[in-house]
């Protein structure tokens, strides 16, 4: 059979398969019109901008500290995330414990609970009246309408990133480098460190930019809990919101754009260490 | 000895940090809810801009699902069964708005039509409003949930090749004839994966449409946005209790998605 097809593709052209003008047709047609116009859109709407007044808008102090803060807060939940997410996925894979199947279906829990409620939820738990709120309320540690409230709202919403990012890599490792490791008497950590952790650190790559890139646009699940104090808590996606209520449309825009120029800078360069980490794990 | 122990630990360490970070909100909506007892739980279900909130959610997430699933087909096929220049810029491209915050997805259609937007003059013309109106949330919802199907689908077609297609062309089947009998029941269980979490994130989607609706009660708002409007509004009971009719219909679709997880990788799809 196989013959056969190389020899008609020889005779017919490349393309055996009916449809291929018409579903190229479609998915071009959605993809402009839903993707490409509007991202266009952003970019003519910018080059309105004089370059000075872009930096002008970009630098304004208020703006500045909402991207230190959705950066910041980001940047440490993933962290957190890369480290759960590690210890889930490694327990989910090699472990067999009652609940397992339970467990590893509420992984996706942040996916499926709409942002909004979520966000009031954890604003609710977190508060000083909430039931984890007050303990630490009693030593005098403030959670919600803190940077603190920020990223445990981010690390809710980041963990299924990491966890279902770094899951198939361990079920595919396989397990006889651990043996041979135990076997010639490395300890269970340092098997984990030097034969594990290499393997699964792409993947752990992914899952943390993915986790990253999520929590700096984040914005239903963080905009309750964060309290928005100006210069405090106030996040970069509720600055655009803002400047939008005010009619400041260059302003939302210049905004935006810096968040997409550095969320496309993110998964590029995760892009690019993981393709010489590939090749570095190969050889 | 020790790896027992250390198994222990990791094991405790998962739950309590499920239970913590998760479950114990998901809990917390249900109590917050029922904190005033049934009757003002029911009135808070039951209220009229609640339903109309539950109707409008309904309708933007049929749309998006549908056209998302149409889309999703469509870009798997071109991508899958045939050969051509710029298939991974293609593939890049689809996932754009899966690496954008909902916030700016929601400004972007403000900058096409909205009062400074480039279409505003033509769509001003022909008496349609998108912006503050139902159309501009439905936009909103497609526009986050853009990949969602094509996403699930395309590695499962990649694996599975396409010589069998290639053969019932060449026995004379017609492209619907080779789709619906060779290629959907390959893919069946990662379509309805995909069709589930594209439900998921539809429904719960805020900020895109946050920004799009102008919050005009009865009118353009979603579930979502209700909720938000009651918890500004300080009637936190009610806020919860609207949660709760998310948080139901989040749990439907997580034991959904095992399901059709389970089945999948049994069917060797997933």
């Amino acid at each position: 059979m196989k013959e056969l097809i190389k020899k008609t593709k020889g005779k017919y052209g490349k393309k055996i398969i009916p449809g291929f003008g018409i579903s190229m047709g479609i998915t071009i047609s959605f993809l402009s019109l839903i993707v490409l116009i509007p991202m266009a859109s952003i970019i003519v709407n910018a080059s309105g901008l004089s370059f000075e007044e872009f930096i002008g808008i970009v630098t304004e102090k208020q703006v500045v500290s909402g991207y230190k803060v959705s950066f910041l807060c980001a940047f440490i939940a993933a962290l957190i995330n890369s480290g759960f997410g590690v210890i889930l996925a490694w327990v989910l894979v090699k472990y067999e414990f009652p609940g397992k199947r339970i467990l590893d279906g509420l992984i996706e829990l942040p996916f499926a609970l709409p942002t909004a409620v979520a966000g009031i939820t954890l604003t609710a738990l977190y508060s000083d009246k909430g039931w984890i709120g007050k303990i630490f309320a009693g030593a005098g540690i403030q959670i919600a309408y803190t940077k603190v409230g920020i990223i445990i709202a981010m690390v809710f919403i980041g963990i299924p990133f990491v966890v279902r990012a770094i899951q198939p890599v361990l079920e595919k490792l396989d397990t006889q480098y651990e043996e041979a490791a135990t076997m010639l008497g490395a300890s269970g950590s340092k098997t984990f460190l030097k034969v594990i952790l290499p393997e699964i650190f792409p993947a752990m790559l992914t899952g943390f930019g993915l986790a990253l890139a999520r929590g700096i646009g984040e914005y239903g699940s963080v905009v309750f809990i964060a309290g928005n104090i100006p210069y405090k808590t106030q996040i970069a996606p509720l600055l655009i919101m803002t400047k939008l209520e005010q009619y400041k449309y260059a302003d939302a825009t210049g905004i935006a754009l810096v968040m997409l120029i550095a969320s496309f800078l993110i998964l590029l360069i995760i892009n690019i260490v993981q393709s010489y980490m590939n090749k570095v794990t190969n050889n | 000895m020790k790896s027992k122990i250390t198994r222990i630990i990791l094991i405790t360490v998962s739950f309590i940090f499920i239970g913590g970070m998760l479950v114990l909100p998901l809990s917390s909506v249900i109590v917050y809810a029922l904190r005033d007892g049934i009757k003002a739980y029911k009135e808070a279900v039951f209220d009229e801009y609640t339903v109309k909130a539950l109707y409008l959610t309904i309708i933007a997430t049929m749309s998006a699902v549908a056209l998302n699933t149409l889309f999703g087909i469509f870009a798997a096929w071109t991508i899958t069964k045939f050969n051509f220049r710029g298939k991974q810029l293609l593939t890049t491209l689809i996932d754009i708005p899966f690496a954008i915050s909902p916030v700016i997805a929601g400004l972007l259609f403000i900058l096409i039509f909205g009062r400074v937007g480039w279409a505003y003059d033509f769509i001003e013309k022909y008496n349609i409003k998108i912006v503050f109106a139902i159309p501009g949330i439905i936009l909103a919802t497609i526009f986050v949930t853009f990949p969602f199907v094509s996403r699930e689908i395309i590695p499962v077609l990649n694996s599975q090749g396409k010589d069998e297609e290639e053969a019932a062309a060449l026995m004379g089947a017609d492209g619907f004839k080779i789709f619906r009998k060779i290629t959907l029941p390959h893919m069946k269980w990662a379509l309805l994966y995909g069709v589930i979490l594209c439900t998921a994130r539809a429904m719960g989607e805020f900020g895109a449409v946050s920004v799009l609706s102008g919050h005009l009660r009865g009118k353009t708002n979603t579930l979502p946005l209700h909720v938000e409007i009651l918890y500004n509004e300080f009637n936190l009971t009610s806020a919860f209790a609207v949660s709760s009719i998310l948080v139901i219909m989040a749990i439907i679709i997580l034991i959904l998605r095992n399901i059709v997880e389970y089945k999948g990788k049994k069917a060797g799809e997933l």
